[in-house]
């Protein structure tokens, strides 16, 4: 259970300005969704927040630690990409499993603790499936219990239920609510869609609303 | 698109077979018999117990494979950096690193030779050190341009992804990025092999005398020796390596293959923060560094003579003698005006037998298909065995034309004719059918429909074409190290002589003609480069993006 606070951040792309001074805080175990229309720079405040982009100013700090300098690897914030990223070369445990290898966790254990959030996902008895063969809503699952079982203290989601068919929709933003309260993480997710928003998140905010008033 | 209407109008069967006799006859005349005459002579008499009897072969064998061994995962190991940088990142000197590597890579073989030996210190000439560092610099090409290729496509999402997993850089690569782009690096690390194994002018030029690979002693032996039979044992052998090693690494890539299932380019980006800003300048540096000292070097040595800095060698390429009245037997300026005369021959025997054949090709359906892969062959053997074949089959009368003009040209024209179909084949295929029917609805009978739709798209890459078979033809010494006869020597046998000699004139001089060749080959290339790309700003390289 960690705290998350954005200060001030401003990105720019080859000079046209992404986000200007967005800030946001979040208290421990939060689920925050934030809202704003494609293009608007969202998945970049994510991607801020994870260290995969460099903001040109302001800062990100977790748990009270400014990690604006700290590289991806060491900030402990796990991140479920819009198309998921599953690792094609690797079975569906050994995705699951992957951050704990990172971490040194001995094998026996990495593979029983995968399976444990497969089953938490529902997926159990895929560990030995490779990713290929997964639906878009098993792709998903995976993804997340891959960030999950990392044990990251802060759990960012990227459109998690876009392009999936309206009734695993509803299905899965039910389940992912579930599963991140167990979980007790704190996570920001971000989506255009204010019903899913709502389903999974306990705020709201736009965009919009976060960026400094200029 | 009608299928009857396709047949109707198309090309009459006489056309398409009278463009097709002439590059199958040339194929079957200059390639295929003197290589059934290389095979025979392998096969018949005790060469073959002779040769795989005795020790020295195996120690030929042994040398050659595990000096590509060492090259090829040297080069590997040193591109990677290189490939990593330009397959993500986005920085201002990049087009300048690719054209230089591409520019090092089309070098001639006993060019780079020379630039290693320009580069290296004395005490490291004539060593497998010498060798190795020839085959890298040359090579640094293949592993950045291939395994770059397939990393662009490996999303940086996907590095991302395991690095918000807990993954260092170093962990993203050996986890992530290498096994997905392995399929690449042994594509790439096949090609650096082929061409380690099978080197020839580095080797004439960089190693001590003893120094052999299986190609170097198929020349001696062919041409210093005279044991025909045993200089073709060993092309066969090498020809077994080379396809064991081929087969070895089509299964190995099929298997490690898998569908990555992205078209698209990751876009590149600027590094951003101090860690990844130093690891772009560092590697960038450094490889231009591997690069561009090799050429550098050349230049500076043929300005340096035992009295200090001066254009001597320049000035006096036409005096070689060594004391007054006593000459080395090689003549730079008569070397240059033999390249030249071979490469206008053999440019113009390579564009009108590849224009013919790309046409035959074409139009010619299955038949097309068979003289395709027939005039690739070329390719797929080395210009030792194509010399060698040349030299032993065109030896007696009706057809001893071994002091022929015409030899050497063809022979280059053999080389360069799977270039210029390349160059020319793909721009055929793409002049939309439409565009022919569209001028047979117009009332023009099929040939000249095709005359007046195809014909035209053809200059273009048909001088593209003749760059490649000119550069090709200046810079070939593997063939014509067999077929040149005394007084024909070209511009890279008379490298290879100069730089052979001791005193530091010849050198200088050596290197001089080196760096000529170095120029002429890179403006070649680089101005069919322009000429493929359709034009000075459709660079084959994408900028920022």
């Amino acid at each position: 259970m960690s705290t998350l606070e954005v200060r001030d951040v401003a990105v720019a792309f080859d000079g046209v300005e992404v986000l200007d001074g967005v800030s946001l805080a979040m208290a421990s175990g939060e689920i925050a969704a934030v809202l704003g229309p494609s293009g608007s720079g969202k998945s970049t405040l994510l991607r801020v927040i994870a260290g995969i982009v460099r903001p040109r100013s302001g800062s990100v700090r977790i748990d009270d630690r400014d990690v604006t300098d700290v590289p991806t690897h060491q900030r402990r914030v796990g991140m479920v990409f819009q198309d998921n990223q599953l690792f094609p070369h690797r079975s569906v445990a050994d995705n699951v499993a992957f951050g704990l290898k990172m971490t040194g966790v001995e094998r026996a254990q990495r593979r029983r603790r995968a399976d444990d959030w497969l089953e938490r996902v529902g997926l159990a008895g895929f560990g030995d499936r490779s990713v290929d063969g997964l639906s878009g809503g098993e792709a998903k699952r995976v993804a997340l219990a891959r960030t999950l079982a990392a044990v990251p203290a802060v759990v960012l989601l990227d459109e998690p239920l876009t392009g999936l068919d309206r009734e695993l929709h509803d299905r899965l933003a039910v389940d992912l609510a579930h599963i991140l309260r167990s979980a007790g993480t704190t996570a920001v997710l971000v989506t255009h869609d204010r019903d899913e928003a709502a389903a999974v998140a306990d705020r709201t905010v736009e965009l919009a609303d976060l960026q400094h008033p200029s | 698109m009608d299928r009857a209407g396709a047949r109707v109008n198309r090309l009459p069967r006489w056309f398409v077979a009278a463009l097709t006799v002439g590059p199958a006859t040339g194929l079957a005349v200059f390639f295929l018999w003197p290589f059934v005459t290389l095979l025979a002579e392998a096969l018949s008499g005790e060469a073959i117990s002779a040769t795989l009897g005795r020790d020295a072969t195996w120690d030929v064998v042994w040398f050659t494979t595990w000096q590509a061994v060492v090259s090829t995962v040297s080069t590997v190991l040193i591109a990677m950096a290189p490939a990593y940088v330009v397959a993500r990142f986005d920085f201002r000197t990049r087009r300048l690193l690719v054209g230089l590597l591409t520019a090092v890579f089309v070098l001639p073989t006993v060019v780079m030779g020379a630039a290693i030996l320009a580069l290296l210190p004395e005490s490291l000439d004539r060593t497998v050190f010498a060798i190795v560092a020839a085959h890298v610099v040359f090579n640094l090409a293949v592993v950045v341009r291939l395994v770059g290729a397939m990393w662009e496509h490996l999303p940086t999402d996907m590095e991302a992804a395991a690095a918000t997993l807990g993954a260092s850089r170093w962990q993203v690569f050996t986890q992530i990025s290498l096994p997905l782009i392995r399929p690449s690096v042994i594509a790439a690390a096949t090609v650096v092999f082929l061409f380690s194994f099978t080197s020839f002018g580095v080797i004439r030029v960089v190693g001590a005398t003893g120094t052999r690979t299986v190609e170097v002693e198929i020349w001696r032996r062919a041409t210093q020796l005279g044991d025909i039979g045993g200089a073709a044992v060993l092309t066969v052998l090498q020809l077994l390596v080379l396809g064991a090693g081929l087969a070895w690494s089509t299964t190995a890539q099929r298997r490690h293959s898998r569908a990555l299932g992205l078209t698209l380019r990751s876009p590149l980006r600027r590094p951003t923060g101090r860690g990844e800003r130093r690891l772009v300048t560092g590697v960038v540096a450094a490889t231009f560094a591997v690069a561009g000292a090799p050429l550098v070097a050349l230049v500076v040595r043929s300005f340096s003579t035992p009295t200090g800095w001066s254009a001597t060698a320049w000035t006096d390429l036409g005096r070689t003698e060594i004391r007054p009245g006593i000459r080395v037997g090689v003549d730079p300026w008569n070397a240059i005006a033999n390249s030249l005369v071979n490469a206008v021959w053999a440019t113009l025997f390579a564009v009108v037998v590849g224009g013919l054949a790309t046409l035959a090709i074409a139009a010619a359906g299955r038949a097309g298909r068979v003289l395709d892969a027939g005039l690739m062959l070329p390719l797929g053997t080395s210009a030792v065995t194509i010399g060698f074949g040349m030299l032993i089959t065109f030896d007696a009368p009706p057809v001893d034309w071994r002091a022929s003009w015409w030899l050497v040209p063809v022979g280059h024209a053999l080389i360069a004719v799977p270039f210029v179909v390349r160059a020319t084949l793909g721009v055929l295929r793409s002049v939309a059918p439409d565009l022919t029917t569209a001028a047979a609805t117009l009332g023009a009978p099929p040939v000249r429909a095709w005359r007046e739709t195809v014909v035209p798209y053809l200059w273009r890459p048909l001088a593209a074409g003749a760059g490649l078979a000119a550069a090709i033809s200046l810079g070939e010494f593997g063939a014509t190290s067999f077929l040149s006869r005394s007084g024909g020597e070209t511009m890279p046998i008379a490298i290879e002589r100069l730089l052979g000699r001791t005193g530091s004139l010849l050198q200088a001089q050596g290197f001089a003609l080196a760096t000529m060749l170095a120029v002429t080959t890179i403006v070649a290339v680089a101005v069919t480069d322009r000429l493929q790309a359709g034009g000075p700003s459709a660079g084959r390289d994408r900028g920022s993006s």
